[in-house]
């Protein structure tokens, strides 16, 4: 029972997204002009950029944490956040140019929302290549944090701004977020869209937190060889 | 008003140092003037308005990289205890802003001029156009000092600064490649107001956001 207690919306993430796999592909969608059948990727490439988002922000309030108590699991979790919004982004961009491909006509496209992706994923790849870069511990620790913070508030800034200012973009959303806007999207989509973005959530947190404990035991086992 | 002193007191420093070891500014300014050379050479006179623009922005973004990444590794880490014992760590980075946003601006300019000199002056809107240079310097260096802090706490060099820097120059890079391409073809100002007040905006973040982060790295 005391795992089930402790694990239960682990359980409730996984039937969440068998729930949006099987709905996602089978349930009816409007059929709108250009998008047609490709609607149904909304439930992954949208649910996995606000799960991006989501883990990135976590990632932010470990680091703000990491420097107003230094102390090292924070910086750790830090860590393990942004690796899992990598993970993440990396697979918003794949879903997001599979559905370029077929609405587009092409992979990639010249659009100010697309390249602000790729800034976002150039910046958190900045990111593991500072911690990679400094030896001591503590001094990683702290570079990492505050990196962490300039970087996130620039770049959120720069895809709430930039793509609005920019007047035209092919990509949705250019008043507001897309597809949260009320009457924005089919109420036969939300049944599944909203379970989609929970579902994403759960998925983030939960590599998110396997992650961070497969860290802490390596940095046991290098504390033990060091000591020894 | 102590901290206008320190500012002041800091700000002469950075001065003085630049003239006893003008060779790194040299180095610099060399590093722009080839970098204009050689793209003359490299494309003959056969340039576009818009190549133009994007052209002049990298080299500018390559030379503030360069004179940026000097801003914090000229003077030995027991210089810098010294200075954090006397002022706070506050005063210490606005000053560093302060004062790389005069040199970029400076060098900008210079950049400018023997930029025009050798691949021509197409630029309709001078004086927006300088508007816009002269916030964008100011933008460079606030974003591009913590960069530089940063870097050399992790006696990293320029690999380092580059890699760090360039996903958080870009946003505002593109603002003002665009505002700038405006600005050849002749416009006024409320058309590139948008992208002046993002400038500012971004310029005031970098501050802010330099002020209460420098702290939590400025010992060793």
């Amino acid at each position: 029972m005391q795992v089930l207690k402790n694990n239960w919306w682990k359980i409730a993430g996984i039937l969440l997204l068998v729930y949006v796999i099987t709905g996602g592909l089978l349930f009816d969608v409007p059929m709108i002009d250009l998008l047609h059948e490709t609607i149904r990727n909304i439930y992954f490439h949208v649910g996995m950029w606000f799960g991006m988002i989501f883990i990135l922000f976590a990632g932010l309030v470990f680091s703000i944490r990491y420097l107003l108590r230094n102390d090292p699991s924070d910086d750790m979790k830090a860590y393990a956040a942004v690796l899992v919004g990598l993970l993440f982004g990396a697979l918003g961009l794949l879903t997001g140019m599979i559905w370029a491909k077929f609405t587009w006509g092409s992979f990639w496209v010249n659009d100010p929302k697309l390249n602000g992706a790729v800034v976002g994923v150039l910046t958190y790849l900045a990111y593991v290549v500072l911690r990679g870069s400094v030896d001591d511990r503590d001094k990683k620790a702290r570079l990492a944090a505050v990196y962490n913070v300039f970087a996130f508030v620039l770049f959120f800034i720069f895809i709430m701004i930039i793509p609005r200012l920019a007047s035209a973009s092919i990509h949705p959303g250019l008043e507001g977020n897309p597809a949260l806007v009320p009457g924005d999207l089919d109420p036969r989509m939300r049944k599944v869209f909203f379970p989609a973005i929970a579902g994403w959530f759960i998925m983030a947190w939960w590599l998110f937190s396997v992650l961070y404990r497969t860290m802490r035991i390596h940095q046991k086992i290098e504390d033990i060889t060091e000591n020894s | 008003m102590k901290t206008i002193v320190e500012l002041n007191t800091l700000l002469r420093k950075e001065l003085v140092l630049e003239w006893r070891r003008h060779s790194a500014l040299s180095g610099v300014v060399l590093y722009l003037f080839s970098t204009v050379f050689l793209s003359y050479l490299a494309f003959d006179g056969r340039i576009n308005l818009e190549t133009w623009n994007a052209l002049f922005w990298l080299i500018l973004l390559f030379s503030a990289m360069n004179a940026i990444m000097k801003a914090f590794i000229q003077e030995n880490e027991r210089r810098h205890l010294f200075y954090y014992m006397m002022v706070s760590p506050a005063t210490f980075i606005n000053a560093k802003i302060i004062y790389n946003s005069a040199l970029l601006i400076g060098l900008a300019i210079a950049g400018f001029v023997v930029f025009a000199a050798f691949m021509g002056n197409p630029v309709q809107s001078l004086s927006l156009f300088f508007i816009n240079l002269i916030t964008g310097m100011a933008g460079f260096s606030s974003i591009l000092c913590l960069v530089s802090a940063i870097a050399s706490r992790a006696r990293n060099n320029f690999t380092l600064m580059a890699v760090l820097g360039f996903p958080l120059i870009l946003p505002l890079l593109l603002v003002l490649i665009r505002v700038s391409g405006q600005t050849i073809n002749g416009t006024s100002f409320s058309a590139i107001a948008p992208g002046f007040i993002t400038t500012l905006l971004l310029t005031a973040i970098a501050v802010t956001l330099s002020n209460v982060l420098f702290p939590y790295i400025w010992k060793d």
